[in-house]
């Protein structure tokens, strides 16, 4: 393959070399089952919780409130169904319209075995009414899941503020983190429950985890030996939890300066992409991931656009109806107002640490020929 | 999820007879930018030495994916130089099989491309009134009710004004191919 201009960080991303180096020993040397007595499970055990004891310290919270899981929508349904479960009394849930479908499914799951979801609206923007969810918070409110960051549109919600609410009325607050995580700094101290995966970090793909602070209970989803506390069996993947934190630890170090260069790079595509006729900007312009932008461009469908920029080795994504299996454009974008004409053609554009200032300059010298190109082939053309 | 095969890549990248035609016979106008496809054929008709009406051009603008691109570009191509009677009989399961199959969830890219010829021809047979074949008139008024029922459905679904007004207004110039 060609040398590929990779700007879909936000599906996942490489993993990083000390990554790898850190997580190599747990497949062929250290490879003992973490549960064992002898020297090979000590050996595992001790990498397991020295990762765990790292995560829970960027995160500034105690070890045993870091579960392990195979994943954000693992560890994003344990939070969801698990602490539904906990109450088996039944209650209530809300959400927002613009969660990941690991949320939101879950939460349909529930309100198919009696418990009740409200799903918050959001503005133009992407964002929650707080008047609204201190409405929507009653008596039976079990949870509030609220995402920290958008997978799409890179939108923040006022998780502070969101929590605090959930503080004062006595509800639990669980939020998706998966792109905010080592991006920007969380308020982890009024935060009860948290969702990540390693892959969106330079990690592996299969591993993530919950953060469960030790006041939520939590009914498991997977049962059997035990491990993880009681709230998550089966056999710790080490390598995959090796690389977590390896990978976790990366991204607080380098925070800065990464995030310091994708603001950069996010600023640059903006007004590049601006400056094309017909197009918009998806989500809102400052309270957002520095890592994800999401445009829409007139008179063009989103799939045809992905493909162009692939035939020029520039990978991206988009929120088309052509490229989601139910041919139904992408919900985050209807939730926020885009036109549906408008919500066809867009396309989502994520960094990544490996990002360089010669690939975005590949990517703003190619794009506008490929939106040229689409437009001259499409019966709706843009006026000037 | 869905693979693309070889030539529907091929004919994406490089789609053949696109633009609108200068000086076309009549257009078929299919699909509708709610749904994420739209396909405006263009036809030029003229009479072979033999005094038979046929394809003498053949154009086509589209807004769509991948398979809507590619499905445009192949019916152009089969349609190009075939008489009224010929292009009349081509069905998307002609277009999909000319370009080795397409991912099941996009077969209805190739019946598009089909819908948007059968109107092309039957525009160009009604303006210069000549008899109207009953296969012809048959997919004409099953194609008319699918657009009106689509449209019906967005709207209802997409209650907010904006969008079904927004979807007419898409402003629309002339394109010139030079």
């Amino acid at each position: 393959m060609d040398k590929r201009i990779y700007l879909d960080n936000s599906a996942t991303t490489p993993v990083a070399a000390e990554v790898l180096a850190a997580m190599t020993p747990y497949f062929c040397e250290a490879y003992g089952n973490a549960s064992s007595l002898h020297a090979s499970g000590r050996v595992a055990r001790q990498a397991i919780e020295e990762g765990r004891a790292e995560i829970a310290a960027a995160l500034g919270v105690s070890p045993s409130e870091i579960v392990f899981t195979s994943g954000a929508t693992e560890a994003n349904n344990l939070a969801i169904i698990g602490i539904a479960f906990a109450h088996r009394d039944k209650g209530h849930v809300i959400t927002s319209k613009i969660e990941h479908h690991a949320v939101l499914h879950a939460c349909q799951w529930l309100e198919g075995r009696g418990y009740e979801v409200t799903t918050l609206d959001v503005d133009a923007t992407g964002q929650i009414d707080l008047e609204q969810l201190k409405d929507a918070i009653r008596e039976d409110t079990l949870l509030v899941s609220i995402m920290a960051g958008n997978n799409e549109i890179g939108t923040l919600q006022p998780i502070e503020e969101i929590s605090t609410i959930c503080r004062e009325r006595g509800v639990a607050f669980h939020t998706d983190a998966v792109q905010a995580y080592g991006k920007i700094q969380l308020p982890t101290d009024s935060i009860d429950l948290l969702a990540v995966s390693a892959h969106k970090l330079h990690g592996p793909k299969g591993v993530g985890f919950l953060m469960v602070r030790k006041a939520v209970a939590l009914t498991p989803l997977l049962h059997g030996g035990g491990h993880e506390g009681g709230r998550r069996s089966g056999t710790e993947n080490t390598p995959g939890i090796v690389g977590l934190a390896a990978a976790s630890s990366l991204a607080f170090k380098e925070m800065e300066e990464t995030t310091a260069r994708m603001r950069r790079f996010k600023r640059r595509l903006i007004a590049a992409i601006n400056a094309i006729p017909g197009t918009r900007l998806n989500g809102h312009e400052t309270d957002s991931l520095p890592h994800i932008v999401n445009v829409s461009f007139q008179g063009i469908e989103g799939e045809s656009l992905v493909m162009k920029l692939d035939e020029h080795g520039i990978e991206t994504s988009t929120g088309s109806a052509c490229s989601s299996p139910t041919l139904e454009p992408s919900h985050v974008l209807l939730a926020i107002g885009v036109p549906i004409s408008m919500a066809h053609g867009s396309l989502r554009i994520s960094t990544g640490r490996q990002t360089t200032e010669q690939d975005v300059d590949t990517f703003l010298d190619i794009l506008p020929r490929v939106v040229e190109e689409l437009r001259a082939i499409s019966p709706f053309k843009v006026g000037e | 999820m869905k693979v693309y095969t070889e030539k529907v890549i091929e004919h994406f990248r490089h789609p053949h007879n696109m633009g609108k035609l200068r000086d076309y016979s009549a257009v078929g106008k299919v699909g509708n930018i709610i749904c994420g496809d739209v396909m405006w054929l263009y036809i030029k008709v003229d009479k072979d030495p033999k005094g038979r009406d046929i394809i003498s051009d053949i154009s086509w603008e589209t807004f769509g994916c991948t398979a809507a691109i590619a499905t445009s570009s192949m019916i152009s191509e089969i349609a190009k130089g075939k008489t009224l009677k010929e292009a009349i009989a081509i069905t998307n399961k002609n277009v999909a099989d000319e370009l080795d199959g397409l991912p099941p969830i996009k077969m209805h890219c190739s019946a598009l491309a089909a819908d948007a010829l059968n109107e092309a021809i039957y525009e160009y047979l009604t303006q210069n009134q000549q008899e109207i074949p009953d296969a012809l008139k048959r997919r004409h008024e099953r194609i008319a009710k699918e657009m009106a029922s689509l449209e019906e459905r967005y709207q209802a679904f997409f209650t907010k004004g904006q969008v079904a007004n927004e979807a007419k207004s898409v402003s629309r110039e002339e394109y010139t191919p030079d």
